[in-house]
């Protein structure tokens, strides 16, 4: 298999990364020579075998219904590129 | 003093031979005049580290001290550490102190182990050669032209040219492993689960473990005390009794420590693909176990090989969902200009990260697109079935797996940054120990042309003191462990 240009464009998009033409020329080169890697599993036969998300195969641990967090949002927008009365700013969404 | 074990600086430091105040300036003096040569540390911040040295000192004094009290540590910067500048080796997160402590972090605060610094590391932990790091390369101890492996190069690469006694390290295909390997160190990346993950940079999340790095496994086993343990903000962290994982190490030295124990010689690990001049120190090191009374036994992981493509799809799945998070919003690297909220998100992810990072998440994403899910993501975690359950019969034969860590020892810089597959495939002894979820280690085996070879072990789940002693009584009878990078003075 191999991509296109048009698939890696169209994937950068969807992973929100800006692409300049000769990144989507490089790119391709270097998801193609990792995808003739990959591609090796494909000549596997791995009907019946259930895949293996995790390490461990464990049920969710789950926790109290109960606040366990204080509120520190001071601290936390400290690292905010943009702040305002608490509140994260961004660029206008709706006009 | 810089070349004592851990156990050796703590008894120091009780005997008051030396404070912590003391012993944290030597550490940070050589940081001052060496780190430059090496690239070892992104940020030092003698201030805040000697704070911590004299708050442990005084904790001594009060007659409250631990086995880590007063001890120096450097910790990998893809730990956060709360008003520590934490990268985790990027520029997107060039501008980030941290809010909070990792339960790693602050595991050793309460032990009074002190901050020495944030190492340098690839970016986002992707690379096996520090190359990707935004703070540049770092250099290996041992011969600085070569790379000192990755992702936790940074660390090794302190602890190998004394910058640090110890570290912090964090693997996910080997990142632990394969640096210690490089610079002659002790890793051990413990089951997973074993380490909390809580305010550990996510990767992949399913493979991501954190372990220590240094020069013995004595040393390790110490440090793994104060790091394991359930942590209940990991919703993957393990519920289990508290172990002393340097339990079996005391036990008496004898002529053959070993006896009864089972090495299995995966056929896989001593094929080709291997560098002859590594194989042979691999080789004597196994010879050296059979005379500490091991017994070998030939046995086979036949989906081995498939262990590289499998981990490259589910790793870039996982880290393309965990790197969402990075859009220039909450934290992090925000682009100076742009037009609306899609362009912000586009150029600040564009700009905030490195070439690498990028391709693993262009993957990522694909992997995980409509038409492309059963295929790839759902191949690969199948794939991932078999490769644990070839560790889980090779386990019915033996006890331990022993092979190369590393198929070479370090590269050159340079030599394979322009090539990802190349790169790629210089973890394929240590990527499917992660895809299984096993504890592996790296041991120093040797020198191959004045480069260091470490020999790895893998063992069941949660079998890491048994691990750390099968490491121990090898370098009770060997040296390389011992041995120092020259010329860094």
């Amino acid at each position: 298999m191999s991509l296109t240009l048009e698939q890696v464009r169209r994937v950068a998009q969807l992973a929100r990364i800006e692409i300049s033409a000769a990144e989507a020329e490089s790119t391709l080169g270097h998801l193609n020579g990792i995808f003739s890697l990959i591609e090796e599993m494909q000549a596997v036969d791995t009907r019946g075998v259930e895949p293996m998300a995790h390490a461990q195969d464990l049920a969710q641990r789950l926790r109290e219904d109960k606040v366990t967090e204080v509120n520190r949002r001071e601290a936390y927008q400290a690292v905010a590129p943009e702040t305002e009365a608490g509140l994260y700013l961004v660029p206008k969404v709706i006009e | 003093m810089i070349t004592r074990s851990l156990t050796a600086l703590a008894q120091a430091l009780a005997a008051k031979e030396i404070s912590s105040v003391e012993l944290t300036r030597i550490y940070l003096d050589r940081i001052a005049r060496l780190n430059a040569k090496i690239n070892a540390y992104i940020t030092v911040d003698p201030e805040k580290s000697l704070a911590q040295a004299r708050a442990a000192d005084e904790l001594r004094a009060s007659g409250k001290s631990g086995p880590l009290t007063g001890i120096p540590l450097a910790q990998k910067d893809i730990f956060c550490a709360k008003s520590w500048l934490t990268t985790c080796g990027s520029k997107m997160l060039g501008n980030f102190v941290s809010p909070y402590d990792a339960t790693v972090i602050e595991r050793f605060n309460a032990a009074g182990a002190v901050v020495l610094g944030k190492t340098n590391m690839d970016e986002f932990a992707m690379g096996s050669s520090n190359e990707t790091s935004h703070y540049g390369v770092v250099r290996n101890p041992w011969n600085v032209e070569c790379v000192p492996g990755g992702s936790s190069g940074g660390s090794a690469a302190a602890v190998a040219a004394l910058l640090a006694p110890a570290a912090t390290g964090t693997d996910t295909g080997g990142s632990i492993r394969q640096p210690a390997s490089l610079c002659n160190l002790t890793g051990l990346k413990p089951t997973y689960g074993v380490v909390s993950r809580y305010g550990m940079i996510a990767f992949a999340s399913s493979l991501d473990q954190g372990g220590p790095m240094a020069r013995s496994a004595e040393d390790c086993a110490l440090l793994l005390n104060t790091m394991a343990g359930f942590d209940e903000r990991d919703s993957t962290s393990l519920d289990r009794p508290v172990e002393d994982y340097a339990r079996e190490l005391s036990a008496p030295a004898s002529t053959k420590p070993l006896a009864g124990l089972k090495i299995g010689l995966p056929k896989e690990f001593f094929g080709e693909g291997c560098a002859p001049e590594v194989m042979k120190l691999i080789e004597a090191a196994i010879e050296e176990y059979r005379k500490l009374g091991a017994e070998t036994v030939e046995i086979s992981l036949p989906n081995m090989k498939l262990a590289v493509p499998a981990y490259y799809v589910i790793a870039p799945a996982e880290a393309s969902s965990n790197l969402s998070r990075f859009d220039g919003v909450r934290f992090g690297y925000r682009a100076p200009e742009y037009a609306d909220l899609n362009d912000m998100y586009s150029k600040s992810r564009a700009q905030g990260f490195g070439a690498e990072v990028k391709r693993r998440i262009l993957i990522g994403t694909y992997v995980l697109s409509h038409g492309y899910y059963d295929a790839y993501y759902l191949q690969a975690q199948r794939i991932r079935r078999l490769i644990a359950a070839d560790f889980s019969e090779a386990f019915k034969q033996c006890d331990v797996i022993m092979g190369p860590t590393s198929p070479t020892t370090a590269f050159r810089i340079g030599e394979k940054a322009a090539d990802p597959v190349q790169m790629y495939l210089s973890d394929i002894y240590t990527i499917a120990v992660n895809l299984a979820g096993l504890p592996g280690m790296a041991v120093p085996g040797g020198f191959a042309n004045g480069l260091p070879v470490g020999v790895q072990l893998i063992g069941n789940y949660f079998s890491e003191a048994r691990l750390l002693n099968v490491a121990h009584r090898y370098q009770q009878v060997t040296d390389w462990h011992l041995q120092h990078p020259a010329g860094l003075d």
